[in-house]
């Protein structure tokens, strides 16, 4: 694997806003809200169930249908899940969370072309998505290395991108699209309501994207981790104290400080080496946005080998865009410091 | 682009940072890989044409407009415009044309890539192998070179005095560009063709030893053509390298073994067939072109006859340059060729240098053994055709001349194919080694 994974999304504020006119309120059912959880509890068969049957009463509900893609994806069965992305992109084709999904798809058959152009329309609607632009980089990045390795006559296997299907679960929002306010893309949406009434719904649905409250604390690492099955000699408080310490560096753009985060071994990502990862990461932590990261649900386990690994549902918010994610970190002993060895996403 | 003051084309920093607002932000910092470029073949480009732009009257330059160069040409003009798509789609008809040319991927990596992250060189390939890397460097680096090089249309080699009238062509190699010239025969003057991008030893030039992988400086021939037929029954699997085919030259010739120099299997040949060009500097000392090129050139060539002139660096000048030499070395040939055929013995062997060998002979024992042969002879008719007449590349004080002898006398009648090797000693030409060509 040469690149970060790509990120697909959910449907957040954006999406709601535009389409729930579309939808009398009535319809938005009881069907989807279970088929939501049923989805976030990875038991997709029956969410499939369920959406199909807020389908057959809501035939043209996007949200159904969005929901409904990424089931199929999740259940591997990415011709179904495109057809899916692909005709909401025809119907909708204001709305660029399809268009990222239906990239992701493409990535995850190595269609890099097909990926670049999916992601570009999403750019195109909405020029300050910043997922889209995020993985229209690994894309372009992708290319850039298979060409590479055609000029060097590199023989890499090139495996394609992975969907990280799991982070599509991760991604989905709380089933309750209004209690949290889905702080993404308030350009965005203010495009989508400049734009002349294509859906003459749009401008009348309340603003719900509103930009990241700058005060929002971050819901710092409640402290107890769900079952620490801690070594004596291990603390698990100064594990945790470590990784909220990570996020606030990260939360404050504290180039210097995130990186004291991670030990001198540490195993990046893809490979690269640890200057291309810094420059790449600093590359994006620097820029002057709002970040904020938030660390919840922690769960640590130690290993025999003194290393301790910590999961946790990390909830990463900028100006523009807003994404959960389960991390997991690696992390050792260096004096009294714990340090990372390892970053992924997932369990 | 008609350019008669000899200035290049260039990228220019005007042309790079203008006002418009680019696309991408970070495509900016693609302009490092065009600076680098840009750099690169100004840096190469002044010490490779001084020898041109310093004539009275520099030939124009002819852009090429179709093959591979002229499409990194176009893709870097749009990079140069800040047109990243433009440029894109410039290296793709690269890459679907010659889809084994590996610069072109480097370069379609970077284009890619410029849109991620900022470059810093001309292939930005994190991790990997740097020799690899390099080479496609050196290559991007000498076909830029080529790209901004001005073709010799109104000039000729100066090594080339005088062609014979059955020389279709003759070819030039200049191992510091990386082109091979060929030019045809014109009433006996040479005017430019065509050239092509080509790679030499992977030491470079002025081959001595066997296994030294660099290839020679001088004056050959072509003096046999290998099918990839032929290759693959004599080489196996090693014919690989040599992709449609070979042609070898004369390497070592008579002045190369006077001057101590060994090894041979020195050739012109294509490339394997999973590459559609090798870098610069690649070969075991062999002069190679891509298979394209190779099968166009390989239908010019006369065996025996085409000369393949070797050199580092050309010497370009106007057609009229060398009609001073060229007919001073004919009259000295002429003068030779009168006293031999009057029996002017002194006159005749005046002619030859103190150092003359021919075989294993040197000068007394060969004068005594003249005087003795032609003694005996009452009368002796010589008659010389196809004369060609070249100068060492590099010498001012060293020419090479090829010609079909007819001779008879009262006791022998012979014909053969001669050539000399003269020598300027104290302002006069004088045959330093003669054999049979």
């Amino acid at each position: 694997m040469l690149l970060p994974t790509l990120r697909s999304v959910a449907l957040v504020g954006g999406i709601t806003a535009a389409l729930l006119a579309t939808v009398p309120a009535a319809a938005q059912g009881d069907a989807l809200k279970e088929a939501n959880q049923l989805f976030k509890q990875g038991q997709f068969d029956r969410a499939l169930e369920r959406v199909d049957t807020h389908l057959k009463a809501n035939p043209k509900d996007a949200r159904g249908r969005f929901l409904k893609g990424l089931i199929l994806a999740e259940q591997r069965k990415p011709d179904d899940a495109i057809k899916v992305f692909t005709e909401l992109t025809q119907e909708y084709p204001e709305l660029p969370e399809p268009y990222n999904n239906l990239a992701v798809l493409y990535a995850s058959r190595g269609q890099y072309e097909q990926a670049r152009v999916a992601l570009e329309m999403a750019i195109r609607t909405h020029p300050s998505y910043a997922t889209a632009h995020e993985n229209l980089g690994d894309i372009y990045a992708k290319m850039a290395s298979q060409a590479y390795d055609k000029a060097l006559q590199l023989e890499k296997g090139n495996a394609p991108l992975q969907t990280k299907l799991n982070l599509i679960k991760e991604l989905f929002p709380a089933s309750a699209p209004a209690a949290k306010p889905a702080a993404a893309r308030p350009e965005s949406v203010k495009l989508a309501v400049a734009a002349p009434a294509q859906k003459p719904a749009a401008p009348a649905a309340p603003p719900q994207a509103k930009a990241p409250a700058p005060a929002a604390k971050p819901a710092a690492a409640k402290s107890a981790p769900a079952k620490p099955v801690a070594k004596p000699s291990a603390n698990p408080d100064e594990v945790l104290s470590a990784v909220n310490q990570w996020a606030k560096a990260w939360s404050e753009n504290d180039v210097p400080g995130y990186f004291a985060h991670y030990a001198s071994d540490f195993k990046t990502p893809n490979g690269e080496s640890r200057g291309d990862w810094e420059a790449q990461r600093k590359a994006r932590i620097a820029k002057p946005r709002n970040i904020q990261v938030d660390v919840e649900s922690p769960k640590i386990v130690f290993s025999e080998s003194g290393r301790v690994t910590v999961t946790f549902r990390q909830h990463y918010r900028s100006d523009a865009l807003s994404v959960s994610s389960t991390k997991t970190l690696v992390m050792v002993r260096s004096g009294e410091k714990w340090l990372i060895q390892q970053e992924r996403v997932g369990s | 682009m008609a350019d008669p003051t000899g200035t290049r084309r260039k990228l220019t920093p005007q042309g790079l940072l203008g006002s418009r607002a680019l696309r991408y932000a970070s495509a900016t910092l693609l302009l490092a890989v065009v600076c680098a470029c840009a750099f690169v073949m100004n840096g190469r480009s002044g010490e490779a044409v001084s020898a041109a732009t310093a004539l009275p009257a520099p030939s124009l330059n002819v852009q090429p407009t179709a093959g591979p160069e002229a499409q990194l040409s176009r893709t870097l003009h749009e990079v140069g415009n800040r047109r990243l798509d433009a440029a894109a789609s410039e290296i793709d008809k690269a890459i679907r044309d010659y889809p084994n040319f590996r610069l072109a991927h480097l370069i379609k990596g970077d284009l890619l890539l410029a849109r991620v992250q900022p470059l810093t060189t001309v292939g930005n390939a994190a991790g990997a192998p740097m020799d690899r890397l390099e080479e496609l460097r050196a290559e991007a680096r000498a076909r830029l070179a080529r790209i901004q090089s001005q073709r010799p249309v109104n000039l000729v080699p100066r090594s080339v005095l005088q062609l014979e009238p059955g020389q279709r062509n003759v070819l030039v190699v200049d191992t510091a560009r990386s082109t091979l010239y060929v030019f045809e025969n014109r009433d006996g003057e040479a005017r430019y063709v065509t050239d092509y991008y080509v790679s030499i030893g992977k030491n470079g030039i002025d081959k001595v030893r066997q296994g030294d992988n660099k290839t020679p400086l001088g004056v050959y021939h072509v003096t046999g053509r290998l099918s990839r037929d032929k290759l693959n029954r004599t080489y196996g699997k090693l014919a690989e390298q040599y992709g449609v085919g070979a042609l070898p030259i004369n390497y070592p010739n008579e002045l190369d073994r006077r001057e101590g120099r060994d090894g041979h299997g020195i050739w012109l040949h294509g490339v394997p067939f999973d590459t559609y060009s090798r870098p610069p500097l690649a070969s075991n000392g062999c002069i190679a072109l891509t298979n394209e090129d190779f099968t166009t050139l390989a239908g010019e060539i006369q065996i025996g006859l085409t000369p393949v002139i070797i050199a580092n660096g050309v010497d370009w000048v106007t057609p009229g340059a060398g009609l001073a030499l060229r007919k001073e070395l004919a009259q000295r040939v002429e003068s030779w060729r009168r006293d031999w055929e009057n029996r002017e013995m002194d006159g005749y062997l005046a002619h030859y240098a103190v150092g003359f060998t021919t075989g294993r002979k040197d000068l007394a024992r060969w004068s005594a053994q003249k005087h003795k042969v032609n003694a005996g002879k009452t009368w002796i008719r010589v008659r010389l055709e196809g004369i060609s007449i070249f100068l060492y590349p590099g010498r001012d004080d060293l020419a090479m001349v090829t010609f079909d002898q007819d001779y008879a006398s009262s006791n022998l009648v012979h014909q053969m194919r001669k050539r000399q090797y003269w020598i300027r000693e104290d302002g006069v030409w004088r045959i330093l080694q003669e054999g049979a060509a």
